[in-house]
């Protein structure tokens, strides 16, 4: 085992490298530059590779684009008047920025979760039945099949299954999140991305919901933005580091939180200034 | 590479506080344990009971002393979640800490052996390999807690040179003291607390060369322990 990682560093390898060359790549960014309207730019020559089935955790201050890098994944940016965006990502290898890539279909393989948990003025069931019912998925069989499992994934079926048709509005914020989450995979995407998604929620649902992370990486590769350090730490594999619109650093997450290359990551996850 | 302000400059003024204070604690403890080992080695080279006795009492301290910055290294674990370069000071001075508790009971037990050899009362042979390899090793503690004072990883390097070279001095001390033993039987007694005392002052020279490596280790974020002498130049180079 020693030997192998010494070998590695001889031929100069870094430890993502080392990593991420065993990994089976989900997501790819080239050369990704974004700009708002009136020209200001957002984005800087992007490069990275988003691992399947592993979580990537995008930190950095505030307005250092990695909420803006996250809704390129999914084309969110689209509905930005003004935001031009050049340079390409691929989702398995096809990039979903070209002409011929239907949106709808895109959302539905590359969901997304926001920080404030969003759930629709509907029963917690028709919540996670919802995607399915706009695909035009009606059978009560296979719904009530599909609303079960996701809800067992979100890790909520326990706390709800008594009161499927009760409002979504009724249950607590951390319950309503992992609600989102469950709908968002009801319809089968292979992507997440979750954007701040416990930032909103006390210490204890934060905790359910890094832990309903860890479960869900399994089948869906995610992506999380996250303002807190900690949880990047806690619950990523990669975690990458942006600042002004660029992406400084990008390695393992153990790598990154205790022998970072850059000064600027450093100072950043050691709270100094710059 | 870490400049001696690498630990400063956080917004929170008091997470700076709180990271001085350990490293200065740590620090304190280093200087007594430095003047633990030279004494030790005064008291055996001059049959000085009082001063066996007084390195003998002033080990609790140093016990104390090594609790006490482990405390704050966990209060500072669990209170900042320090990371990179914090999180490795952190780590290293923990680590540090215990091997001087380690040289401090090395001290206690020259000191000892010293005791047991003014009761005997006769002029031990033995005193020239002791004061050498005492000498050494006493600088080589000193060395180490400079450079980790002054995250200098050349100089750490430098101490995990120098302590082949005390393994080197210690077969030698060996060999003389077999041979001591062999001329005149009526010396074992006496050559086996020498013997003793050369092996306690080889230990502090292992653990100066850990204290070494944590520097190397927080300075380059990179564990070298178990290494040989050239892979270790090889990080340090890097």
């Amino acid at each position: 085992m020693k030997a192998q990682a010494l070998s590695l560093d001889k031929m100069g390898r870094t430890h993502r490298e080392m990593s991420l060359a065993n990994e089976e790549t989900s997501l790819e960014v080239n050369d990704l530059n974004l700009f708002y309207e009136g020209g200001k730019q957002a984005l800087y020559d992007i490069n990275l590779t988003i691992p399947k089935q592993r979580v990537t955790a995008f930190i950095g201050p505030s307005g250092c684009g990695k909420s803006t890098l996250l809704r390129c994944f999914n084309r969110m940016n689209d509905l930005v008047d003004g935001c031009q965006i050049n340079g390409e990502i691929k989702l398995d290898g096809h990039n979903i920025y070209d002409r011929v890539v239907d949106v709808a279909s895109l959302r539905r393989r590359i969901g997304m979760v926001f920080q404030k948990p969003n759930p629709f003025p509907k029963s917690i069931y028709e919540n996670v039945a919802y995607g399915l019912r706009i695909q035009g998925i009606n059978k009560a069989r296979v719904l009530d099949e599909v609303v079960e499992k996701s809800l067992r994934q979100a890790a909520l079926w326990d706390e709800v299954k008594d009161r499927l048709h009760d409002s979504a509005l009724g249950m607590s914020g951390g319950q309503q999140q992992r609600l989102v989450i469950a709908r968002t995979i009801a319809v089968e995407p292979e992507v997440l991305l979750l954007d701040e998604p416990a930032s909103a929620l006390d210490p204890i649902s934060t905790l359910k919901i890094e832990e309903l992370i860890n479960e869900l990486k399994s089948k869906y590769t995610i992506v999380i933005v996250t303002h807190n350090m900690q949880q990047a730490a806690r619950v990523s594999d990669y975690t990458a580091f942006l600042y002004m619109g660029k992406l400084i650093e990008y390695d393992t997450t153990d790598t990154l939180f205790t022998n970072p290359s850059k000064k600027q990551t450093e100072d950043y996850i050691t709270g100094r200034y710059g | 590479m870490l400049d001696k302000d690498a630990h400063s400059h956080h917004i929170s003024q008091q997470f700076n506080t709180e990271l001085d204070a350990v490293k200065t604690h740590m620090m304190e403890m280093g200087g007594l344990v430095e003047k633990q080992v030279s004494d030790a080695v005064f008291s055996i080279l001059n049959a000085d009971s009082g001063m066996a006795e007084t390195v003998k009492e002033r080990d609790k301290l140093i016990n104390a002393m090594e609790v006490s910055v482990d405390d704050e290294c966990a209060r500072i674990l669990a209170r900042r979640q320090p990371a990179a370069s914090d999180l490795r000071l952190v780590i290293a001075i923990s680590k540090a800490v215990n091997d001087l508790e380690r040289i401090g009971d090395e001290a206690g037990k020259i000191a000892t052996q010293a005791l047991a050899l003014a009761e005997a009362g006769e002029p031990s042979k033995g005193s020239v390999e002791i004061r050498m390899i005492g000498e050494h090793v006493g600088r080589m503690v000193h060395d180490a807690l400079d450079a980790f004072a002054r995250l200098d990883v050349d100089k750490a390097l430098e101490v995990a040179r120098e302590d082949k070279l005390v393994d080197a001095e210690y077969g030698t001390a060996m060999r003389s003291v077999m041979t001591y033993m062999m001329e005149d039987p009526r010396s074992i007694s006496s050559m086996l607390n020498v013997l003793w005392s050369l092996r306690s002052l080889e230990r502090v020279g292992d653990h100066a060369r850990n204290i070494a490596e944590h520097v190397i280790y927080l300075v380059k974020g990179k564990n070298v322990r178990h290494v040989g002498l050239t892979e270790l130049a090889k990080h340090v180079e890097q």
